[in-house]
């Protein structure tokens, strides 16, 4: 499958197979005007499959964001048709405003306006719970 | 400023200095009678609640200060929609110190985090209850001597039992606590609970669904009452609620010094033949949360 070269822009790799389209989402990348290309299960020779996105216009990520799907995305900047930064995102010690508490009792539930915000509480299995109600994100 | 969201917000030096306050307290209550004059506390209690909410208020009228407020959701602005956080900025201009029961859970965390006084958690639905476990700790400590070394069935409803939560995660701090937990599969401890106290290697701890067998190994039994307002069907409340009920028969094989907690309010789990039994503390924790919450309102508010 051939897509085309970014001259400027990015590319996400080594997205977990299966989570680009959330990725992309999360990103809002369908507000871009430019070229996006969301590429499933490639080949990974660590992973046996990854996603990858490409986004034809250096934008500002959420690089918070990209560590709680994986800390192990690779962010590649490209200019002029070169690679010119690699970046790992770290794994954020709170996500705020994305992902969303799921608890029916949880305030969040009721009062809409307060944003949802989510705390690293466990490093080694990547566990963020809720900092309002503690219930775990899935 | 500081607030009392989660039990683990106070350190186990900080637990124990409150302890000391109330056991002092508890010996020369007049030298604690003008602590607070001047000061309001404010009880916004979004849900109703017997116990916490005057205990909290004779807690502050024992202090020398004074108390304004409202018990239930509809005699406040939160009937016509206003939010927690702006509740929680509105009392603050009234009061000096705000304790909050609400059944949402977070919303006293909502309330910290705008307000500009001291919040006190007095219960968020079925999450934290931290006032209710540093009146637990201090009657285990005016029971036992101690807070350590012992080993404490929790039994009943383990899964939206709010107080069993705080009090395990307290008790966890505390060298050789072993916990039985005796509850229906379906009342068990959840997931967050057992992953971030039971598993994360600081406590021994098993499960059983049987009291009988549990009972004669413990040192504090911590019973609770299966709340109806917790669950979403009312088949599954009246298929659970009577499955424990502790009678005199059952505590034949018990220890001689077993100490009987509850929080209280008890529907039928105790029977009330228990009640003249020396080893049925309950009614000596109600006045024991009196003091802690005196000597929480003093370190909140800064009062020496």
């Amino acid at each position: 499958m051939l897509i085309g070269t970014i001259v400027n822009g990015i590319v996400i790799d080594h997205i977990p197979a299966g989570r680009g389209m959330e990725l992309y989402r999360y990103l809002e990348l369908d507000k871009l005007d430019c070229e996006v290309a969301l590429i499933k299960n490639a080949a990974s020779g660590k992973r046996g499959k990854k996603d990858i996105l490409k986004i034809n216009e250096v934008i500002d990520l959420n690089f918070d964001l990209l560590g709680y799907i994986d800390p192990h995305i690779t962010v590649n900047i490209i200019r002029n048709g070169e690679r010119v930064e690699k970046r790992h995102p770290d794994l954020p010690d709170e996500i705020r405003g994305v992902i969303r508490c799921k608890n029916p009792r949880c305030i969040t539930s009721c009062e809409q306006e307060l944003e949802h915000v989510f705390k690293l509480t466990d490093r080694e299995h990547r566990v963020y719970r809720c900092a309002y109600c503690d219930t775990r994100a899935k | 400023m500081r607030s009392l969201i989660d039990i683990a917000d106070l350190t186990v030096e900080e637990i124990d200095g409150l302890i000391a306050t109330a056991e002092d307290i508890i010996k020369d209550p007049d030298k604690y009678a003008e602590k607070c004059r001047r000061k309001k506390l404010a009880t916004l209690f979004y849900e109703p609640s017997t116990r916490t909410r005057l205990s909290f208020e004779s807690a502050m009228i024992e202090l020398g200060g004074s108390v304004i407020g409202f018990s239930e959701a509809q005699s406040s602005s939160a009937s016509k929609g206003e939010s927690v956080a702006d509740t929680a900025r509105v009392i603050s201009c009234f009061a000096d110190i705000i304790a909050m029961r609400h059944p949402m859970e977070g919303a006293p965390r909502v309330a910290a985090m705008n307000a500009s006084i001291p919040v006190i958690n007095a219960g968020d639905g079925g999450h934290n209850h931290p006032t209710q476990t540093l009146t637990d700790l201090l009657t285990i400590k005016r029971e036992k001597g101690r807070l350590s070394h012992m080993t404490v069935g929790c039994c009943g409803d383990l899964k939206f039992g709010r107080t069993v939560h705080s009090l395990l995660e307290a008790m966890s701090r505390y060298e050789g606590v072993d916990f039985v937990l005796i509850s229906p599969e379906e009342l068990k401890v959840p997931e967050h609970v057992r992953t971030d106290i039971l598993n994360a290697g600081r406590v021994k701890y098993r499960e059983t669904e049987s009291l009988q067998e549990a009972m004669p190994e413990l040192d504090i039994l911590y019973m609770t009452r299966v709340q109806r307002e917790r669950f979403i069907s009312e088949a599954d409340y009246v298929r659970l609620k009577d499955t424990y009920i502790l009678t005199p028969d059952k505590l034949e094989t018990a220890k001689k010094d077993l100490s009987i907690l509850h929080p209280l309010p008890r529907v039928n789990e105790i029977s009330v033949a228990i009640d003249k039994d020396p080893r049925a503390c309950y009614f000596r924790q109600v006045m024991n949360g009196k003091f802690i919450r005196m000597a929480l309102i003093m370190k909140l508010l800064e009062v020496e």
